[in-house]
């Protein structure tokens, strides 16, 4: 089962599964938190101006769910590559 | 029943817990001392990783920095937690398949050399005793603080604790008392928190009341009223940053891959069973540490507010008055005593002027008004330290913040002295000098340099070398650019050979080394003044990790290339790595 192929196409999905986590992971906290702070500041949620929330709030919650969501993603990767621990 | 007796008795009782875990959790092997037995559920792994992770500046001094710093605060939120997620991507689960001991030692088996485990060895001590150096301060000065007693005698009972359960049950004896620590931590974090929140908005999280409207006050949100408070003292707006975009964004960088490369970290992942395990594991420590880490900002904000308002208590208009000096709160006279908290009246009126003096702008503002400079000095870490009192908490409260205080700076303590110990007597004694040693000798030698390594850190901490209040830059810095990038190149890339990770780690470890010391000066005098003009690209020695990072990778990238690729049995270990399956074989050797 774990030929070369097999391993090869696990670690792309890996690869592009990490990529997109680590895209939302810089949007979040660079992005929003720092780069953009300005623009989005503009914006209420409720008594925070947005950017500022986004950089003492908001980005650390939105990390907690990436790590989660990443680990649950691999899970069912490993599965279905039949790379699971037994 | 007084206070002072009080903590005695909360304090005591914590230390009673954490010896108790001690006896009963010894390690009876170098796999038991190191990794815990590789053993260790998720869910406890992440509590012992939030309170290994969270130091005495965490608990005490991170809402005060906030509170002066606002948004620039941001910077340590965002940094301290960010890298979490590059550790639960793109090291924890990999490290674990690896599934030996320590981080040289995987250094030394990817790039097959002894040389390279040796310089990752020099790096791992370095960033370890820096910062374990300011973590031993942190408990001579909590308990010197809350129990009266003077730094030194603080810190012989923190060693001594510390000795107990790191000496006798190594790793698995600081990850079960790590998981009571951060239970006594966070709850004496939370609560005044959550009556602080209370009594500004009627909110009871912390985390929403920053977001709401002020008590008796319902159209005005907390942060508008803080903002026009502070801009009315001639403060800058609190929501408003003053640091430059670039430097936020590379300090911000330089925490998060720092995190992801301090090695006490790291080694928490090794402990628990499965690949799996480490990746959810780092989830649910950064749920432990989120707790701590959302409510901070909230403490900060709230904490200055309390602190102006009970300053200016007409508000802070033009007609407005400060508060007279003799009728200060109780809270106010309380920390006076321990100086965190001054007061000097510079222009004879008896009230308290406390405005930002430093802003030439406000100058004839605060001129036309009879006020001589500000006359209200604040130690930020009174923000966390009196808060009960500000709060009006019980007694029992105030202990716990002793409590906690302690917890947070001995749980840090002691996961740094094990990655020190074992680098020592693994890594250097076992792997390099003494190949034959036998299991019970090697456990020996991790407890003598675990004992060894508690001294010198008690002498750091007594006699801190100047550059304590610099550790932050350099132990971050220095794993951002060196450690960091040699791990991670190890597993997403196959052509990263010998010669070439041992250069970059070189470059990377005295590029960063040579920049912080050029403009901080820490053992020479600075060969230039530490200001803006003067960085490259605008980045600060707190952000320089970053460049140091970068200058790891292409070097080690260009090295490489001109050098022959690594054997093939590092392609297996490599392809193997990044498979979880089989992980459990690694298990009981």
């Amino acid at each position: 089962m774990s030929d070369q192929a097999t391993r090869d196409r696990y670690w792309k999905a890996n690869l592009r599964l990490m990529a997109i986590c680590l895209i939302i992971w810089f949007v979040v906290s660079y992005g929003f938190g720092i780069l953009l702070v300005d623009f989005l500041d503009r914006f209420q949620l409720f008594g925070y101006p947005l950017g500022f929330w986004f950089a003492q709030q908001g980005s650390i919650y939105t990390f907690l769910g990436l790590i989660f969501f990443y680990a649950w993603r691999m899970n069912k990767l490993d599965r279905e590559h039949d790379f699971h621990e037994e | 029943m007084d206070l002072q007796t009080l903590t005695y008795i909360v304090v005591g009782f914590t230390f009673v817990i954490y010896i108790g875990i001690a006896i009963w959790s010894r390690a009876h092997s170098t796999g038991d001392f190191y990794v815990a037995g590789k053993g260790v559920h998720p869910v406890a792994n992440g509590m012992a990783t939030a309170a290994d992770w969270m130091s005495a500046a965490s608990f005490i001094s991170m809402a005060g920095l906030i509170a002066f710093l606002g948004y620039d605060g941001s910077v340590y939120l965002m940094g301290w937690t960010g890298g979490y997620v590059l550790l639960a991507l793109l090291l924890a689960p990999y490290l674990r398949k690896y599934g030996k001991f320590t981080v040289p030692e995987f250094i030394g088996d990817r790039y097959y050399s002894k040389s390279a485990r040796i310089v990752a060895v020099i790096c791992l001590i370095f960033i370890s005793f820096t910062y374990v150096a300011g973590q031993m301060r942190g408990v001579g000065i909590v308990f010197s603080r809350f129990l009266e007693v003077d730094i030194l005698t603080g810190l012989l009972v923190g060693m001594g604790i510390v000795f107990i359960y790191a000496v006798l049950g190594g790793m698995k004896g600081i990850t079960y008392t790590q998981v009571a620590q951060y239970c006594v931590l966070i709850f004496a974090y939370t609560v005044p928190a959550v009556f602080i929140s209370i009594q500004l908005t009627g909110n009871p999280l912390p985390q929403l009341g920053l977001g709401s409207t002020v008590n008796g006050a319902e159209s005005t949100w907390l942060l508008e009223r803080l903002d026009t408070v502070v801009q009315d003292l001639g403060f800058s707006a609190y929501t408003d940053g003053s640091k430059a975009r670039i430097d936020v964004f590379c300090i911000t960088l330089a925490l998060m891959v720092g995190t992801a490369g301090l090695p006490h970290v790291i080694v928490r992942f090794f402990t628990v069973p499965k690949v799996t395990d480490a990746r959810r594991s780092a989830g649910w420590a950064l749920l432990f540490i989120a707790i701590l880490y959302t409510t901070a900002p909230a403490v900060g904000a709230m904490a200055r507010l309390n602190l102006v308002e009970t300053i200016w208590p007409g508000g802070t208009t033009e007609e407005a008055e400060p508060l007279a000096y003799e009728e200060r709160p109780d809270w106010f006279r309380t920390w006076e005593r321990t100086g965190l908290i001054g007061f000097e009246d510079k222009n004879d009126d008896g009230r308290m002027q406390f405005y930002n003096d430093a802003n030439d702008q406000f100058a004839p503002v605060a001129e036309s008004r009879g006020w001589a400079g500000n006359e209200v000095t604040v130690d930020r870490d009174i923000m966390v330290l009196a808060n009960p009192e500000i709060a009006n908490l019980p007694n029992w409260v105030i202990a716990l913040i002793a409590a906690g205080g302690i917890a947070a700076a001995l749980s840090t303590a002691a996961g740094l002295l094990l990655v020190i110990s074992s680098a020592v007597s693994h890594d250097l004694i076992k792997g390099v000098f003494a190949p034959d040693l036998s299991e019970r000798g090697e456990l020996l030698a991790g407890r003598i340099a675990a004992a060894v390594a508690i001294c010198i850190a008690g002498y750091l901490g007594y006699n801190p070398p100047g550059f304590v209040a610099q550790v932050v830059a350099f132990a971050f810095g220095l794993a951002a650019a060196s450690l960091f990038p040699a791990i991670i190149m190890g597993i997403f890339s196959t052509r990263i050979n010998r010669e070439g990770a041992i250069a970059g780690m070189l470059a990377g470890l005295f590029f960063t080394f040579g920049y912080i010391l050029y403009f901080k000066g820490i053992f020479i005098t600075p060969l230039a003044e530490n200001v803006p003009e003067n960085w490259l690209f605008g980045i600060s020695p707190e952000g320089i990790g970053v460049i140091g990072a970068l200058l790891n990778i292409v070097v080690a990238t260009v090295v490489s290339r001109l050098t022959a690729p690594p054997p093939a049995e590092i392609r297996d270990l490599i392809e193997d790595i990044r498979v979880p399956r089989g992980a459990a074989a690694a298990h009981g050797h």
